[in-house]
């Protein structure tokens, strides 16, 4: 099977996934403490419900966003609110954060089962709500915002993206595997909110053992259900996961620049936070702990760790016995990923995978003068012209880029991969867009 | 750009096969010339000196490759200054340069030696009568008696053609082969073949430029070359001259060349149809060269008229943001 793929464009990096795909995921005991900024994601900046020195339970709800587009946090651990202070943070440099000392002698909490089926749509959606929910792969676009879609769309196929195209990170891949049956509950679920029938999961060929095991549970739980969850191999490219390629790969729909996926009739979810749905639904359990791979050959003892939101990464580190010959440390994967500069950060709800990478996994910054060889432009999924960004921004005239397409680059970071001069192309894209901007 | 350079090591081999250790020592001279002119010049331009990139290295042995081997030594020299200082390093330096460096040493020699660059012909070392002729070749060689098949087709026609270079079977396999006077690099069609499908295979070039330049040049040579319509001899056209070089290496650099499929097969037929222009209606017998530095001049045009198909572009057109 040759598998759906995007039409044009895209790479093929070296997978690295060979590091942790193999690797069950583990349980990591819950830190001393735990650090968790008011600001994770896309949207306004939580407010916090509770005060210094105040005992709090696993779960419990410590900030909400009443008004604005955003996400309630919960607790992570039971403990006793330390501070409120301004933290280390992954994008924001330091960020208000509430931080928690975990009480050593609290047991784990536990959640009771529900059957999804007896409840309402609206009980769901505000389960999802409730749970704190947001897109665990990127930028964290609260869930039940994108579960309420206007009624003037019409939705037909809900889409989870199990493509994890990203070097590296093996989350969604150990997910999928090793709770197939959830992953298919929690589509149901989302099925049901929506209220539609159809949906369809998106699998990279390179995971046969994660479609074979979706296959599987997809098969049993039919018949259960008026709805239908199919899974389809997809060809092994990046960005295969990129929500544009993913919507085109399995429908063969193109969702027009500046559109959105619901333009299209269709709604796209990431695997993990299918899951957190089916943990929020199902078990009643909030949005407060996640699967991330740890990664990279600095680390001495990679993995697939659950670990609580706020975990500080330093924390992690430990856990995993520490590293050898760091360079660069990438929060997500190493095409869309960002670097931070200290262990200090706390790991977020869109914390995917933190990589650990040593001098032989990095590449020198020095880059040279494009020399119009055109590979960017062969690579480029969205058919952009990325070398005449990077001429115009070297040159001052990044605010003259708008008739490149600038505006539909989604900084996937292929161009920049294949340019044989080490081009900081995405960046080049960044500064452009900015630019325009600053222009009017 | 290693590898470009690394693929053309066979032509330079047969070269020496061919001309004697004197096609070597000029496209030595011409690999140090471009490689220490481009240290100068960028140490005096004030920018980082990148000479040992190994673009000038290429450029030098390609520059070698389109003179003839009968040239005085220093001469690579002079086409180096043009090539690299005034053609690269004063338009900007590495990617901001409109013509194929190679090439424009080539022209510059050309115009202002033109008897070197016309004449300096050096026949084939016939093996059969010297086996110490490889070493010979470096000195007492009369450069003067022997012409180009192309100089010979064009002033005397086919006949003449024949008469001199043998059969038409011979003349192709000679041309094919490699046997028959010309610039250094030019006389083995094959071995070029060979390097190009190499740089294709390893996906360095791809097959739009040099396919439909020598596709054009075919077609073309065959309508008009000959004597009635319908009457030329594509082959030897195709075969000789610095057609199979230009289309495989100097017409893909990327630098001077448009980047997109479409625009690299205009330009392509272009080059083509300029290059058969030259040689049946021109004053030289051998027109890539200038085909391709005109077409060169068009490399921005059609990279400005040629847009890559964008994947789901917006519904409704930007706001021309253009001042
Ligand atoms: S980063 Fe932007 S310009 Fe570069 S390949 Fe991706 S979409 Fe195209
Ligand atoms: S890949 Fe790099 S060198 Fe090649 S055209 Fe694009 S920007 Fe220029």
């Amino acid at each position: 099977m040759a598998g759906f793929t995007f039409p044009r464009g895209g790479i093929h990096p070296e997978e690295h996934k060979e590091i942790t795909e193999h690797l069950a995921i583990e349980e990591m005991p819950p830190p001393a403490q735990v650090v968790l900024p008011l600001s994770m994601h896309f949207g306004a900046p939580a407010k916090p419900v509770v005060k210094k020195k105040q005992e709090v339970q696993e779960g419990d709800v410590i900030a909400t966003v009443e008004k604005a587009l955003g996400a309630t946090i919960h607790s992570s651990v039971t403990g006793v609110v330390k501070t409120i202070e301004s933290r280390p943070h992954p994008t924001m440099v330091k960020c208000d954060a509430i931080v928690i000392d975990r009480n050593p002698d609290a047991p784990p909490r536990e959640y009771q089962s529900e059957d999804w089926r007896k409840i309402s749509r609206e009980k769901l959606l505000a389960a999802v709500k409730n749970a704190g929910i947001v897109g665990l792969g990127g930028a964290g676009f609260p869930t039940h915002v994108k579960l309420s879609p206007p009624p003037t769309a019409k939705i037909d196929t809900l889409i989870l993206n199990g493509a994890e195209c990203e070097p590296y990170l093996t989350t969604d891949h150990r997910i999928m595997l090793e709770h197939p049956e959830k992953v298919i509950e929690g589509a149901k679920v989302i099925l049901k909110i929506l209220g539609i029938k159809n949906a369809v999961i998106g699998v990279e060929l390179n995971k046969a053992d994660a479609i074979n095991a979706l296959n599987k549970a997809a098969k049993e739980a039919s018949g259960s259900d008026d709805m239908n969850v199919a899974v389809q191999g997809m060809e092994v490219k990046y960005p295969q996961g990129s929500e544009k390629q993913l919507i085109y790969s399995l429908t063969q729909r193109a969702v027009p620049g500046g559109g959105l996926p619901f333009d299209v009739g269709v709604i796209v979810q990431n695997i993990s936070t299918t899951l957190a749905v089916f943990e929020a639904t199902v078990m009643n359990k909030p949005l407060y702990e996640k699967v991330v791979t740890f990664s990279g050959r600095a680390l001495n003892k990679p993995a697939n760790l659950r670990v609580k939101v706020g975990t500080v990464l330093s924390d992690v580190v430990d856990f995993l016995g520490g590293t050898r010959d760091l360079l660069k440390i990438v929060s997500g994967g190493p095409m869309m990923g960002f670097a931070m500069s200290t262990l200090d950060v706390p790991v977020t709800k869109t914390t995917s995978g933190v990589l650990f990478l040593n001098s032989k996994e990095t590449d020198s910054d020095l880059h040279g003068p494009c020399i119009h060889c055109g590979w960017c432009m062969e690579a480029c999924p969205m058919g952009l012209s990325p070398k005449e960004v990077g001429i115009f921004v070297e040159a001052g005239r990044g605010h003259l880029t708008e008739r490149f397409g600038v505006f539909d680059c989604f900084e996937c970071g292929c161009c920049a991969y294949v340019c044989p001069a080490k081009r900081p192309l995405v960046q080049f894209a960044r500064l452009a867009k900015i630019q325009i901007k600053k222009h009017g | 750009m290693w590898t470009v350079s690394a693929s053309l090591i066979p032509v330079m081999l047969l070269s020496i096969y061919v001309f004697g250790f004197r096609g070597l020592i000029i496209t030595l001279v011409s690999i140090v010339s471009c490689v220490v002119v481009e240290a100068i010049s960028q140490k005096a331009l004030g920018r980082p000196v990148t000479a040992g990139d190994g673009s000038a290295v290429l450029t030098g042995i390609l520059m070698a490759f389109v003179i003839p081997p009968g040239v005085p030594y220093w001469l690579p020299i002079i086409g180096a200054v043009g090539a690299i200082f005034i053609n690269k390093e004063l338009m900007g330096g590495l990617g901001f340069n409109v013509w194929n460096p190679a090439l424009v040493g080539r022209a510059l020699l050309m115009a202002s030696f033109p008897v070197y660059m016309t004449a300096a012909w050096i026949p084939p070392i016939d093996w059969t009568q010297s086996p110490l002729g490889i070493f010979l070749g470096a000195g007492a060689v009369d450069t003067v008696s022997t012409a180009t098949p192309l100089y010979v087709l064009k002033h005397y026609g086919l006949n003449a053609l024949m008469q001199q270079f043998g059969g038409m079977e011979t003349i192709w396999r000679n041309f094919f082969i490699g046997s028959m006077p010309g610039c250094i690099g030019e006389t083995s069609a094959l071995l070029i073949l060979v390097g190009g499908i190499f740089l294709l295979v390893r996906g360095i070039i791809t097959w739009y430029i040099p396919v439909s330049t020598i596709a054009t040049v075919a077609v073309l040579s065959w309508i008009f070359g000959g004597e009635t319509w319908f009457g030329g001899q594509p082959l030897v056209q195709v075969l000789s001259g610095g057609l199979m070089l230009g289309a495989f290496y100097m017409c893909t650099d990327y630098v001077t060349s448009p980047t997109l499929k479409s625009a690299q097969i205009v330009f392509g037929i272009g080059v083509g149809a300029l290059t058969v222009l030259i040689r049946l209606k021109g004053g030289y017998p051998e027109g890539v060269c200038y085909a391709i530095l005109l077409m060169n001049c068009l490399t921005p045009a059609l990279d400005e008229w040629f847009h890559p198909k964008r994947f789901a572009p917006p519904k409704q057109a930007p706001v021309a943001a253009v001042k």
